[in-house]
Order: structure tokens, then C-alpha cells, then sequence
């Protein structure tokens, strides 16, 4: 509406009420993240009913505070983004109905996003050189994914979890070492403070398939190791658990990655998602693509976990190629990546 | 006065466009489909009937809760979005009032009932004096047992019956109940948001919009894992 191409982005897909203003795909006018994450930690993970009530308190306050931080009203809108899945459905219809409310008063163009998508576009925030086709490793709670972005907006998929995703996983054992939740920062901090080789996890292979994950074998792993240890009257470390369990998830995904890259000729690997935040994955990474040849992108950790901007970059794109929703638009809680 | 009316309450999800004292749209649809799916295309179809001009719009009634947590949600973000988009404040109806507001005018007891599972129902005891709604018991949760002992118990002429509780606990109600009692037919027997605007705009004039940044549903029960953790602390207390 005034050269650019501005949009409203909304984000409700798990326990963060997110709302943003992203110009021209690339350019963050607002990024207001309100996190309810001390509501949950009492119940050591997310409650979808709590998650789904704070969000209707809330959301109206984060849209607006996003458009006056933006400086923007909806007149200046060219269209409103919201995420529709994967997540919590409760949580995800939230935003949805909201989004689509605000779309159809103000008259504007709707795009239903993709929560995986976003995770990926988040690279795009802060480093304007990277452009497909590069390599994708999108790791946080509830996803774990290793694609190819061969286009904007356009993905093939190389491997993906069997089971857990990473972050469930650091969230589980955060838990059985006594760190609550939520597991991944608390982790990453304890296993500073330990010896990543005092303790030879397993890397677990899923048969078959070189780019595929499997996270809950080395979460048994780790919970037997912690009952044998009880049982003969040992009392390990819990920084050293906390350090050699971290490596054990960063080596798997460095090296699936690395070889993603070297037999699919690809140069250039982005991370995202929010166990993208962890240090030890960024420095794994950083090294392993460095000697691999390979030039690694990584967003701050702001844009690692859940946030609306990287919802409205997604929809940029998906709005360039002429992507629109319509009023039926619903949440699709296990909506994968690449479906419409 | 223009009002957008909705209510996703329950089972059924209805839109209405109300101006003063006409009923300009509405649109109402009981069937399988989520509200998530049908509550904005309606609103859009009779929109575009009536040429609506959104502009126009004073304020957005929602059937408020109590109902299923998920449908009062789909209405209070969409109350919400419209209220946010065209800078128009919210009229919470409590959904059984809006449900009683069927009954204009009706002589006896109103008595609307709304299943809650968990053996209970959502319920509110009403009665109109003159064109008057009258709350005689607030909205509540309880056993259908209960309910009847209390409607039994209050001796009325007569008490009529209307909600989707009605067709899970008819003949329990039938079984239970000692006193005088009918069951609404089907052009006023479940939610209306017809009747939520109608009603809403008593409220619009006793002052009782809020802004719409405010609302949130009335749910009238904890989520389950807030009383699981009252539950076990109580028992940690003993």
C-alpha cells in the first residue's frame, strides 16, 4: 500500500503469542512475542487447554502492539499471514479465527502458514544473501526435519524423526536429571559446566534411511543409565549426563546434515527452530559445515523459537507466488511440510 | 444500531446482522463441520447479501460461555479480529441467556440446559416480566439429578425446557422431573445468534460492551490438568 509489501503475521502454534509486521519478506518492523512459559513450568511441559486461554487474553494486545511498534495501521496492510499447523489445534485455532476475522473486517487478503515453513524463512531476517536452493536442518520441540529449500516456498523433505523431535527430547531428559522444563536452555547451561566425554551415549541409527532421526532410544539410553547408577549407589554428575547427552543429539545432527550436503552437492546449510538456539548445536555445526566446505547460516536465538516475523517472511513468498486462503481456512495440527 | 451476533457455543454454529429492531441476516447450521470451518463463510455470505458496509458496524455480540472450551474460543477470536479490525467493542452474552432469549415473552419457567459431559450440564434459570429477561439462578454447572430435585422442589406451573442437553437427558428429565414440563420445538430450541444480538442490544444500552481486548470466554470450569494439580495439592495438605 505504500511500495512496499507489508503484512500482519500471527503466531499461536504452541505457548507463544506472537505477532509481527515483516516488510518485503525481509524487514522486521515489529516482533512482539508475548511467552507464557512460566505458566506451563509448574506442570513440567505445555498444558494445550492453558496454552489455548492465555492466548484469547492476549492476542489482541500483542496484534496491536505489533501494528504501533510497526508504526502501521491495517489500512497500510497488504495482507494478514497466520500459522495453521503443525501444533496444538486449540492453540492454533486461536490465531487462525483471529487472523481471519481481522482479514475479513479489514478487507484484506488472508495466508495460512506453515509453522515448519516459518522456522526455515527466519534465515532469510538477517542474512539477505542466502537464497535457494540450500540445505535445511529445522530442529526445535516438535519438529525435527532435514530438507532441501529448492525454491522459496518450495521443499524436499530428506529425513525427519522417527520418534521424538530433538527438543522433546532435551525436554525429557531435562526432566529425569531434575533441570524442569523448559529442558533445552536448562540443558545447554548444565552441560557447559560438563565433560561431553565423560559418558558414551549412543548415536541411534534409524535402519535404512542415512538422513532420518531417532531421539527416544538415546533417551532410554540415558534413563537406564541414570537407574543403573542409582542402583549401584553412584551419583554421577548431573553436568556431565546433561554435556555427554547434548553431544550425542549435536553429533547425529551435524553428521546427517554434513552428509546431506556432500552427496547432494549443496553449499549452503541454514538451522533453524528453537533447539537452533542451543550452543553447543551452533558450534557443532559451525565446525562440522566449516570443514565440510560449507557456508552455515543461523538466525538469532530470538528467531530460533517461536516468533510471528518469520511467519510473515513465509507468507511474503507464498503471497508472491499468489498463495491465498479462504474464509474456511482451518487449523491442521499435524500439517506437514510441502501440503496445503 | 448494527450488530454482528455470533455463537459457536455448541454443537450449532449461527451468524446474525441485527439493525435496531430488524433481524436483517442470520444463518444457522447444525451439522458435523467445525466451527473453525463455518463461522467466517457464513458471516461472509450474508454479508454479501444484505451489502453489508463493515464500517457500519457498532458492535460484535458473542455468546460468551459457557460451551464447549474450543467452539467459545472460535467465537470470542473472531468477536475479537472483528472488534480489533473495526475498532468496535464486544457484548458478552452469557450463552444461556442468549439461549433463554429464545423464549420471549414466554410464561413459566425458562429453563435451558447444555451438555457439559462429565454427567452435568451447563444451566441458568430464567423467567421474562414483561419484556424483561429475569436471571433467577446465574449460569452453572450440575448434575441433571440435582437439577431436577431443584426444579421439583421450586414447584412452578411450568417449566420449559430448550438446549442440546435436552436430547442427551430427556428421558432421564422425563424420569426425574414432578412438575409440569415442556420441550422447546426445533425453531427455538438450540443457540441463535439471533437471539444473542436481540438480547445483546439490551445489554449495548445498560452499558455492558466491553472493549474488545478485554473479552475472554467464560468457561465456568478449570482446564483439566488446573484441577488435577488442585486435586493432588489438596491431598498434600492433609
Amino acid at each position: 500500500m505504500n511500495g512496499h509489501t507489508d503484512i500482519l503475521a500471527i503466531e499461536t502454534s504452541c505457548d507463544e503469542t506472537a505477532v509481527a509486521v515483516v516488510r518485503d519478506g525481509r524487514e522486521v518492523l515489529s516482533n512482539i512475542i508475548y511467552t507464557q512459559i512460566k505458566l506451563h513450568t509448574v506442570y513440567g511441559g505445555v498444558v494445550p487447554e492453558i496454552a489455548s486461554r492465555k492466548h484469547i487474553e492476549k492476542i489482541n494486545y500483542v496484534v496491536q502492539k505489533a501494528l504501533d511498534e510497526a508504526g502501521s495501521s491495517l489500512d497500510e496492510i497488504d495482507a494478514v499471514a497466520v500459522t495453521y499447523g503443525p501444533g496444538l489445534v486449540g492453540a492454533l485455532l486461536v490465531g487462525v479465527a483471529e487472523a481471519k476475522a481481522i482479514a475479513w473486517a479489514a478487507q484484506k487478503p488472508l495466508i495460512g502458514v506453515n509453522h515448519i515453513e516459518g522456522h526455515i524463512c527466519a534465515n532469510y531476517i538477517e542474512h539477505p544473501s542466502l537464497k535457494p536452493p540450500y540445505l535445511g536442518l529445522v530442529v526445535s520441540g516438535g519438529h525435527t526435519h532435514l530438507i532441501i529449500v529448492k525454491d522459496y516456498a518450495e521443499f524436499e523433505i530428506l529425513g525427519r524423526t522417527v520418534d521424538d523431535a530433538a527438543g522433546e527430547a532435551f525436554d525429557k531428559v531435562a526432566r529425569a536429571i531434575g533441570l524442569g522444563y523448559p529442558g533445552g536452555p536448562k540443558i545447554d547451561a548444565a552441560a557447559k559446566e560438563g565433560d561431553p566425554g565423560a559418558i558414551a551415549f549412543p548415536k541411534a541409527k534409524v535402519n535404512g534411511s542415512a538422513y532420518d532421526f531417532s531421539f527416544s532410544g538415546l533417551k532410554s539410553a540415558v534413563l537406564n543409565y541414570l537407574n543403573h547408577a542409582r542402583m549401584v549407589g553412584e551419583k554421577p554428575r548431573m553436568e556431565d549426563v546433561a554435556a555427554s547427552f547434548q553431544k550425542a543429539v549435536v553429533d547425529v545432527l551435524c553428521e546427517h546434515t554434513v552428509l546431506a550436503a556432500k552427496e547432494r552437492q549443496i553449499s549452503e546449510i541454514a538451522l533453524a527452530g528453537g533447539v537452533s538456539a542451543n550452543s553447543a548445536l551452533r558450534e557443532g555445526m559451525r565446525r562440522a559445515a566449516g570443514e565440510a566446505g560449507c557456508r552455515l547460516f543461523v538466525p538469532s536465538p530470538v528467531y530460533c523459537t517461536d516468533n510471528a516475523a518469520m511467519i510473515g517472511v513465509a507468507a511474503y513468498y507464498e503471497y508472491q507466488k499468489g498463495v491465498r486462503s479462504g474464509w474456511d481456512l482451518n487449523a491442521v495440527p499435524g500439517l506437514r511440510l510441502g501440503e496445503r | 444500531m448494527k450488530l454482528i451476533a455470533l455463537d459457536s457455543s455448541g454443537l450449532v454454529a449461527s451468524v446474525a446482522i441485527l439493525e435496531d429492531d430488524i433481524l436483517r441476516a442470520e444463518y444457522t447450521v447444525d451439522y458435523k463441520k467445525t466451527h473453525s470451518q463455518t463461522l467466517l463463510p457464513m458471516l461472509d455470505e450474508i454479508s454479501g447479501m444484505i451489502s453489508l458496509e463493515r464500517s457500519e458496524i457498532d458492535a460484535v455480540a458473542v455468546a460468551a460461555g459457557p460451551g464447549s472450551f474450543t467452539g467459545l474460543r472460535i467465537g470470542s477470536a473472531t468477536a475479537k479480529g472483528l472488534g480489533l479490525a473495526l475498532g468496535k467493542p464486544i457484548i458478552e452474552v452469557p450463552t444461556l441467556a442468549g439461549l433463554a432469549y429464545n423464549l420471549f415473552g414466554a410464561d413459566g419457567l425458562i429453563c435451558p440446559i447444555m451438555d457439559a459431559r462429565r454427567e452435568q450440564v451447563y444451566n441458568g434459570l430464567y423467567r421474562f416480566e414483561g419484556s424483561q429477561l429475569i436471571t433467577l439462578q446465574d449460569q452453572r454447572a450440575l448434575a441433571v439429578a440435582e437439577l431436577a430435585e431443584e426444579l421439583n422442589a421450586m414447584q412452578e406451573d411450568r417449566v420449559i425446557l430448550l438446549g442440546d442437553g435436552v436430547a442427551v437427558y430427556r428421558e432421564l428429565l422425563d424420569r426425574l422431573l414432578t412438575v409440569p414440563h415442556l420441550y422447546a420445538p426445533a425453531n427455538c430450541s438450540r443457540q441463535r445468534a439471533a437471539s444473542v444480538g436481540a438480547y445483546a442490544r439490551t445489554l449495548y444500552e445498560q452499558g455492558k460492551a466491553v472493549p474488545a481486548e478485554r473479552h475472554a470466554p467464560i468457561y465456568l470450569r478449570l482446564s483439566q490438568a488446573e484441577r488435577e494439580r488442585a486435586a493432588k495439592g489438596g491431598a498434600h495438605e492433609q
